[in-house]
């Protein structure tokens, strides 16, 4: 299957998605298992690789870039009403 | 890959175009120019919202190095410069700043020259005899260690920092490889990223000079826009996918390549180191990109991948769209499709690809901005008019 997904660096606990996927498409990227995204998720936005916690480091290009604001699952879209910027919380 | 060439100025630097430049020194008078845009439209004439009202040191800095930066700079072989009078830093204060430079010059002042009717007549006529003077200057070759380019982005969206801006750091690894020297700026999109940064610095003191930079990036971006500085992002930027300033950042530097960085200047100044270097300019497209072409740089790449069709007088910009949808969509606009990198075409390839046409920029072939002439003139100020 075509990857619709792209993990920029191995250590990311978030994938950008190549093309807007619906509710309960297969994200597929090179190297990991599929999986169905749990809601809409915007082409060139953010999607969960895996269960991530309140508080935890959202991390992409192998950096830490925000913080998350409540317990986000694998599949779920990530983006400013889930975290925040770990430099200015608000 | 064939050699580059250039027009060689009197003080050794070169450049890869060979225009006259019409400017004016003070807003008052943009009306001038555009009459003499209209008659002599092989001229590159210049208008802009500045030049008077500001008469703090900082602003008077920037204004003197940003206007004698575009005159001097290696891409203009000749200029018209047209003055008011009575503008806090006219024409004649420019001039010093200016004549050292060998290139014509002819400079009119409105309350001396009759008018705005008469002076625009006089630049008219000035600007088609240096237009011929300079027309016979033939192009030789350009060592890439005298080559300065930029890159900028702007209007990004999360893959501006995937695919734009990672091809375009393949190609500024591949300058630096060459001997050329790479510049970038933008320091509020560095934001969180100086530990990053800092890492690769050539030594202690610029790494150190990094993370003053960008804290004090940071300090005024919180200053100025308080809760709303963790997005000191556009909506189109959110709208895209990207939620921090941080996410953004780390999209953004990547466009620098991962070579050593040399050297941090000041928003407008000329490096006098090789290799990559840093400016100390704002994350605003437009005042960003002045700052770069005052810094010397000759031609500039440029991601975006909302759309912006920006360019900058008298420098090609080379437009590189982040994703196939926005170089559809705007293809009199973009120069590159970096789009390409997700849908399976190699990096290498497309690195071999922009550098190819960034050799035909630099020898004479027309950007897309060039061609629709797109220019944007605006730079940076730090306080409010007096």
């Amino acid at each position: 299957m075509k990857e619709n997904i792209l993990i920029i660096h191995s250590t990311d606990n978030v994938a950008v998605a190549l093309k807007t996927l619906g509710v309960g498409e297969r994200a597929v990227a090179k190297g990991i298992e599929g999986f169905p995204a749990l809601e809409d998720i915007p082409a060139s936005h953010k999607i969960a690789l895996r269960d991530i916690s309140k508080g935890e480091e959202i991390i992409k290009y192998g950096e830490t870039v925000a913080v998350s604001t409540r317990d986000i699952k694998k599949g779920e879209w990530v983006h400013t009403h889930n975290l925040e910027s770990k430099r200015w919380k608000k | 890959m064939t050699d580059i060439t250039g027009y060689e100025r009197k003080n050794g630097k070169f450049g890869i175009r060979n225009h006259v430049l019409v400017l004016p020194t003070v807003s008052c008078i943009n009306g001038v120019i555009r009459r003499i845009s209209l008659e002599v439209p092989e001229a590159v004439c210049v208008t802009h919202a500045h030049g008077c009202g500001r008469g703090g040191p900082r602003d008077l800095e920037i204004l003197s190095r940003i206007l004698s930066g575009l005159v001097n700079h290696p891409n203009v072989g000749g200029t018209v410069l047209i003055g008011l009078g009575c503008e806090i830093f006219n024409a004649k204060s420019l001039l010093p700043l200016i004549k050292e430079m060998g290139k014509p010059i002819e400079v009119f002042n409105v309350q001396e020259d009759g008018g705005s009717l008469s002076t625009a007549k006089k630049g008219i006529t000035a600007a088609r005899r240096i237009l011929s003077e300079i027309s016979s200057q033939p192009r030789t070759a350009l060592p890439w260690d005298k080559l300065l380019v930029a890159m900028e982005c702007g209007g990004s969206d999360a893959m501006s920092g995937v695919t734009a801006n990672v091809a375009m750091g393949a190609v500024s690894d591949w300058l630096v490889e060459k001997g050329a020297t790479v510049i970038f700026g933008e320091n509020t999109e560095m934001i969180g990223t100086a530990h990053v940064l800092a890492r690769r610095a050539k030594n202690a003191e610029v790494a150190r000079q990094i993370e003053l930079m960008i804290e004090r990036a940071e300090k005024l971006a919180q200053e100025v826009m308080g809760d709303l500085a963790s997005v000191v992002i556009s909506p189109g930027n959110m709208d895209g996918g990207m939620s921090t300033i941080a996410e953004k950042s780390m999209g953004c530097i990547f466009k620098g390549g991962t070579t050593t960085i040399n050297q941090v200047v000041d928003y407008g100044e000329v490096p006098s180191e090789h290799g990559l270097i840093l400016q100390d300019g704002p994350g605003y497209d437009g005042d960003s990109m002045a700052g770069l072409a005052a810094s010397g740089s000759q031609i500039m790449f440029f991601s975006t991948g909302r759309g912006t069709p920006a360019g900058f007088p008298a420098l090609p910009v080379i437009k590189v769209a982040s994703n196939t949808r926005i170089y559809k969509a705007m293809e009199d606009d973009m120069d590159v499709n970096a789009g390409r990198l997700v849908e399976g075409q190699a990096l290498d390839r497309l690195r071999a690809d922009m550098a190819d046409l960034m050799v035909r920029v630099i020898n004479g072939e027309k950007t897309k901005a060039e061609v629709n002439g797109m220019d944007v003139f605006t730079f940076m100020t730090v306080h409010p008019p007096f």
